[in-house]
């Protein structure tokens, strides 16, 4: 299945992940394996089911919409490889 | 020859007006020092965890009801996966498979009537932060600035259904909702401060086709005249390609202002990986109906009624209540201008000539006006009483506009009062008369037009003081 493989290699490569043909056909089987499973619950009528936005039963917590003092941006700077003008500096983009 | 219709969809971003951020509690406000809005959460930093702010929710609400949306009874953040300098965390926190709200319509007027533009979808979502390139622009920069102040500030996306026809239905769109988001006050919608943005989706095909042609996504519109620039330039670019027989590609564009033209910024052929998976930081959202029915209870009287109303109360045509209802800020003037001054039409040539064409000339917005609705009322009154003419009134408001003076001073200050002293006025006239010969004649010979003339020169030499009406009788009395 050529798609699948294509599939798991473009995932690698959107997540920056460094794989390798071996592994990646390790990773297509397990994938193969998971589908297989879910071809498995496919089976099983859900007409009457609600779908399931989460698996944990816990709700969601709030806080109001009060402001709190952050790091100072020296904090925030701190850890950061190149700073310039107060602000994080990156290598070119595109 | 083929004719070709156009598809268009936006996907409208717009920051919403809390004070703190959407998931953690620094401050949304615009325009401080780079880095200096700043925190563990929004600066991504491993173990700081997101708690969702109240407040956004309460807007999303109140933005989906008004834009006639169903609510959602549960909902939930996912996280959108990608990688970009601007994104400390590497992934947006989103909301994929289940929006708060979805299912809404506006109303757009259309040269051929209102027509309804459906509304996929609203969800909830944060900002990214600030990227400033070292160069003219991405392409050229050796590097980029990150200022993550704007990280993490509250947004809606407001996904429209394909159902607009044309870049003028588009900029009508845009315009309704923009006028919504403010009336409701969940967002400031400043385009030029990045509070409202818009990408478009644009296709087109045959007229009468039923399968929509291959679409482009345009993104970096930001204004109003760019978003119908840009969609303009989009449809003949596509036209122009299909008429070739050539094929128009799936990619995303980018619009340049200067060339007026829109530029490729990536193909769409690579799938877009965003591994979209549920936030296990965030939990499942539950909105009852009672949060629901209060935030009801909350909207305020929307454009549309407010056109309606001032249509149906102050006999204002179709086209000036629309102008005024545009914009929360003009329709709050304009009901400032009516509670102190009993002529609604007057005022509304005022605001939508006078006052629209100054504004946006100087580019500036009407709640920083200089003008104040009691300054204006104080104006008309003036030219009511005669103290002044209508040329002379354009002149003060002017002066008014670019000053903030009350025209009652400046009108002293300049001698700008209008002469209506029927002597004075006579000697002025008989001057007139002497100087141009040829148009009493002219006039005394059935020319009614060179009196016209006769005026006018009196008018010259009053510099436009002298009472236009005076000056009619007195001519016709001498001549």
């Amino acid at each position: 299945m050529a798609s699948i493989w294509e599939a798991v290699k473009r995932s690698a490569i959107s997540a920056n992940l460094d794989v390798s043909e071996e592994e990646l056909d390790i990773y297509v089987q397990r994938i193969k394996d998971i589908i297989g499973t879910m071809d498995e619950l496919r089976g099983i009528s859900t007409e009457n089911t609600e779908p399931t936005v989460n698996v944990l039963s816990a709700q969601n917590i709030f806080r109001e919409d009060t402001v709190w003092e952050g790091l100072s941006r020296d904090s925030a700077l701190k850890n950061a490889p190149c700073v310039e003008d107060g602000q994080f500096r990156v290598p070119k983009i595109v | 020859m083929r004719e070709y219709e156009t598809v268009i969809g936006l996907e409208v971003h717009a920051e919403l007006k809390t004070e703190s951020k959407i998931f953690c509690a620094c401050t949304t406000e615009f325009g401080g020092e780079p880095n200096t809005h700043v925190c563990p959460v929004c600066l991504g930093m491993p173990g700081a965890l997101p708690v969702l702010n109240k407040k956004v929710v309460e807007y999303a609400i109140k933005a989906a009801l008004a834009l006639n949306c169903e609510i959602a009874s549960i909902c939930r953040f996912d996280r959108k996966n990608y990688f970009y300098p601007d994104l400390p965390k590497a992934y947006q926190i989103s909301q994929q498979d289940f929006p708060i709200a979805a299912g809404g319509y506006l109303m757009i007027n259309t040269p051929d009537g209102e027509k309804k533009i459906g509304i996929n979808r609203l969800h909830m979502e944060e900002d990214a932060g600030k990227l400033v390139h070292a160069g003219d622009d991405i392409a050229r920069a050796d590097y980029s600035l990150v200022d993550f102040n704007r990280s993490t500030v509250p947004l809606v996306e407001i996904v429209s259904e394909p159902h607009l026809r044309s870049p003028g239905e588009a900029r009508a769109y845009l315009d309704h909702l923009k006028a919504i988001l403010e009336y409701t006050e969940v967002s400031d919608c400043k385009m030029q401060e990045g509070s409202l943005r818009c990408d478009a989706n644009i296709s087109v095909m045959p007229k009468g086709s039923k399968e929509f042609g291959v679409k482009t996504e345009l993104k970096n519109m930001n204004s109003f005249r760019a978003l119908q620039r840009a969609l303009e330039y989009e449809v003949e670019r596509q036209i122009g390609l299909l008429k070739e027989g050539k094929e128009v590609l799936h990619e995303t564009r980018t619009w340049n202002e200067q060339k007026g033209i829109t530029e490729v910024l990536r193909s769409k052929e690579e799938a877009e990986g965003y591994r979209f998976f549920p936030d296990p930081d965030l939990m499942p959202l539950v909105i009852d109906e009672q949060w629901v029915e209060a935030v009801k209870t909350t909207i305020p009287e929307l454009p549309a009624d407010k056109k309606e109303r001032l249509m149906k109360d102050y006999d204002l045509p179709e086209y000036d209540a629309g102008v005024i209802t545009s914009s929360k800020s003009l329709a709050k003037f304009y009901d400032s201008c009516v509670g102190l001054y009993d002529d609604p039409k007057e005022i509304s040539n005022w605001l939508m000539g006078e006052l629209l064409r100054l504004l946006n000339t100087n580019n500036i917005e009407i709640e920083d006006s200089p003008i104040t609705a009691e300054n204006l009322v104080e104006l008309l009154k003036l030219q009511d009483e005669g103290v002044i003419s209508g040329s002379i009134a354009k002149k003060v408001f002017e002066e008014m506009f670019e000053t903030g003076t009350d025209p009652e001073t400046i009108v002293e200050k300049k001698g700008l009062k209008q002469i209506s002293d029927v002597g004075e006025l006579g000697q002025i006239v008989n001057g007139v008369m002497e100087k141009n010969p040829q148009s009493v004649e002219d006039y005394r010979g059935g020319k009614e037009r060179a009196l016209k003339f006769l005026v006018g020169q009196v008018m010259k030499e009053t510099r436009g003081k002298a009472n236009p009406q005076l000056v009619n009788e007195l001519f016709l009395k001498k001549l």
